[in-house]
């Protein structure tokens, strides 16, 4: 089926080199920073993740998104979503890429990746997660070509891949659920250190993965000929609309423990986050832009997807709705939350961080690589669509 | 009737497997942690009113091993307040003894022990009217060789591990540069090598090995000193004024147990259950 890729209108291939532009100088920056170390980072001893580490958080949780198409269409049967199920396993297929894309970036030592399989360690979250993730990647690839091929030739797939449909579905769970662990079992750091982590990361999820896919849906229309359907478009703002509702309330918890109990721990990294922390005279703020875009972004998005005339009479408005919510939660969880975390540190000394240039061109190069299978992926699954119907 | 019955017993026996094996499971989970942690109870219990619980807990842990070696170190911060000198001292004889790579470049930072304020090594003791001899000096902190580190618990290839001496080591040439460690670590004890650390090397001491970029390190309690009966490079550079004592805490006539019989001494973050094996004489 990977000659439907090979065929493609002139703003596709414009498209594909522009992406392939940034992911040529992401390849570069690399190699400057796999001979120079990881020090050509805006890391440190004190904000030892960064960029890296943040996006794969998100992505994880863009990953587990595509569950919110899967599990109605498989469990509930609800049919209106048969069209675009595959638009959410491809999607999850591209950002697991990304997530291993940005641990090796990150990886101090890339070569001894394998050490993790060599020397398996259950007390470890780390090689859980590589567990589910590799598992949940397998899994889409393996059920997103087998029922594609199957519509290709127009029959029923085949029993045996409802097996590892069914599976996938509690995978996509864990896949976030194990990256939340990742934070949420580590002493000493107090804003990762509450039970609410999974589910807020799985509330974020569900809402920015369907919000992408209803971007990506509206793009198609435009861009494909490919109708994802009302009823389907409808159903997953529906969802959206609960998940990212659910995502902020457990973020309002998350103050209401800080600041009640009012202790200092608790608040810190929230105060940083939020309002700029003061230490010594001086005040730390250099996330609090991108917190309040985050709130702002929110309120946006909600209001363009949930006022019946932008959600139902412009697809326009609706994208943009969406994508606002998508940015929303990609600065909550892709900026805030693993940067916030480092700060204060374990001593009491507050860092801040910021990414340097080569770091930043290695972070879009790895979305662009990532987008670049996803459009590849799109590109032959809509033909195939257009090939069925024809 | 009788298919209910099947049913019942089918489910009966499903669930029966899941339980056998999950247990299973946990109880490899947290075997991993404490197989080390056990054998240190009958030593370090004894201090630790507070702390006696948390062994208690895992009740399968393996039995008590009172021949086992567990080190730790004792630190006098009023010597070190008297004597300013002694905490660079200390902390030159370790960059000396370690070739630990000293940057121009914070950012880069490199350090195993280093002298910090009191309301940084203690921030979970926080006082306003802290009195001035405290407030104006600085006392030495370093990897605490915790009884239950986390950092162990989080490294995904054990490349970071606690040997039968109760040390918490690290392995170079195994460790892929995660961090998960560094992020793991509740006291801000590990480092890492941002760039090649060799040319930064100021002194190089041909009996330790240099590191490669990539990879995280630690202070090691000297332990390859330690193995020829030697004391760690800190405690050596303190010579006689006995700032710090280090031995073995599994031995009840070791001096560091009559060092710990005879003052109140106190731990670093201790509600974290990490049991840190530094003690602090305030």
């Amino acid at each position: 089926m990977f000659e439907k890729a090979l065929k493609g209108n002139k703003y596709y291939w414009m498209w594909l080199a522009f992406l392939g532009f940034f992911i040529a100088v992401a390849c570069v920056c690399y190699l400057r920073q796999y001979f120079y170390g990881l020090g050509l980072t805006g890391m440190s001893r004190d904000v030892s993740w960064g960029l890296y580490i943040s996006q794969f958080t998100f992505l994880v949780g863009v990953a587990a998104g595509g569950v919110m198409l899967v599990l109605p269409y498989y469990i509930h049967n609800f049919k209106a979503f048969g069209k675009i199920t595959i638009l959410g396993e491809f999607l999850a297929i591209s950002a697991l890429l990304m997530c291993l894309m940005f641990i090796m970036a990150d990886l101090g030592q890339p070569l001894r990746g394998l050490n993790v399989l060599f020397h398996p360690t259950p007390h470890s979250m780390l090689f859980w997660d590589m567990c589910v993730l590799w598992g949940y990647l397998l899994l889409n690839i393996i059920c997103g070509w087998v029922i594609l091929t199957a519509e290709r030739k127009q029959v029923a797939p085949p029993k045996w891949i409802y097996f590892f449909v069914y599976i996938s579905i509690p995978f996509a769970f864990s896949i976030h659920t194990v990256t939340a662990m990742l934070y949420c079992g580590l002493p000493g750091r107090h804003f990762w250190l509450s039970a609410i982590i999974a589910p807020r990361f799985l509330a974020s999820a569900f809402a920015a993965g369907p919000a992408l896919i209803v971007v990506m849906a509206m793009i198609l229309k435009r861009v494909a000929n490919f109708d994802a359907g009302k009823e389907a478009i409808q159903k997953m703002v529906t969802i959206i609309i609960y998940a990212a509702i659910a995502n902020m309330f457990f973020v309002g918890l998350e103050f209401f423990v800080g600041f009640y109990s009012n202790i200092p721990g608790h608040m810190h990294t929230l105060q940083y986050l939020f309002f700029g922390l003061e230490h010594h005279g001086h005040v730390y703020n250099n996330l609090v832009p991108f917190m309040w875009a985050f709130i702002l972004l929110f309120f946006v998005g909600m209001a363009l997807i949930c006022y019946p005339k932008t959600r139902k009479e412009s697809d326009f408005w609706l994208a943009m709705g969406c994508l606002a919510i998508f940015v929303s939660f990609w600065l909550d969880k892709g900026i805030g939350f693993v940067l916030g975390g480092f700060v204060p540190t374990p001593v009491d000394e507050i860092v801040e961080y910021y990414p340097t240039l080569n770091e930043l061109f290695i972070t879009i190069g790895i979305w662009a690589t990532g987008f670049f299978i996803l459009t590849v992926l799109y590109k032959i699954a809509i033909s195939v669509e257009h090939e069925v119907e024809a | 009737m009788d298919k209910n019955r099947r049913n019942f017993l089918k489910v009966a026996g499903i669930s029966t497997l899941a339980g056998l094996g999950g247990t299973a499971v946990v109880d490899r989970l947290v075997a991993g942690v404490n197989v080390a942690h056990a054998s240190t109870e009958g030593g370090h219990g004894a201090e630790q009113g507070g702390h006696e619980a948390a062994p208690a807990a895992h009740g399968h842990a393996a039995a008590a091993d009172p021949n086992a070696n567990r080190y730790g170190l004792v630190i006098d911060v009023k010597k070190f307040y008297e004597d300013p000198s002694l905490g660079e001292k200390c902390v030159q004889a370790c960059i000396k003894t370690h070739n630990i790579p000293e940057f121009d470049e914070k950012k880069d930072e490199i350090k195993w022990i280093w002298m910090t304020n009191y309301e940084n090594a203690f921030p979970e003791n926080p006082n306003k009217y802290r009195d001035e001899e405290t407030e104006s000096n600085q006392l030495p902190i370093m990897c605490n060789h915790c009884d239950n580190p986390p950092c162990v618990r989080a490294c995904p290839t054990k490349a970071t591990f606690r040997n039968e001496d109760g040390l918490v080591l690290m392995d170079y040439h195994r460790c892929i540069g995660c961090r998960f460690c560094m992020a793991a670590c509740p006291y801000g004890s590990r480092s890492f090598n941002w760039r090649d650390p060799r040319p930064f090397v100021k002194e190089l001491n041909r009996d330790f090995p240099t590191r490669m970029r990539g990879v995280v390190e630690k202070c090691t309690f000297c332990a390859e000193l330690v193995e020829k009966g030697q004391l760690p490079a800190c405690v050596e550079a303190c010579g006689e004024s006995k700032a710090m004592v280090f031995g073995n805490l599994n031995d009840p006539n070791s001096e560091i147990r009559k060092v710990l019989k005879e003052n109140h001494t106190i731990q670093r973050n201790p509600s974290l259950g990490t049991l840190p094996s530094v003690f602090y004489i305030v």
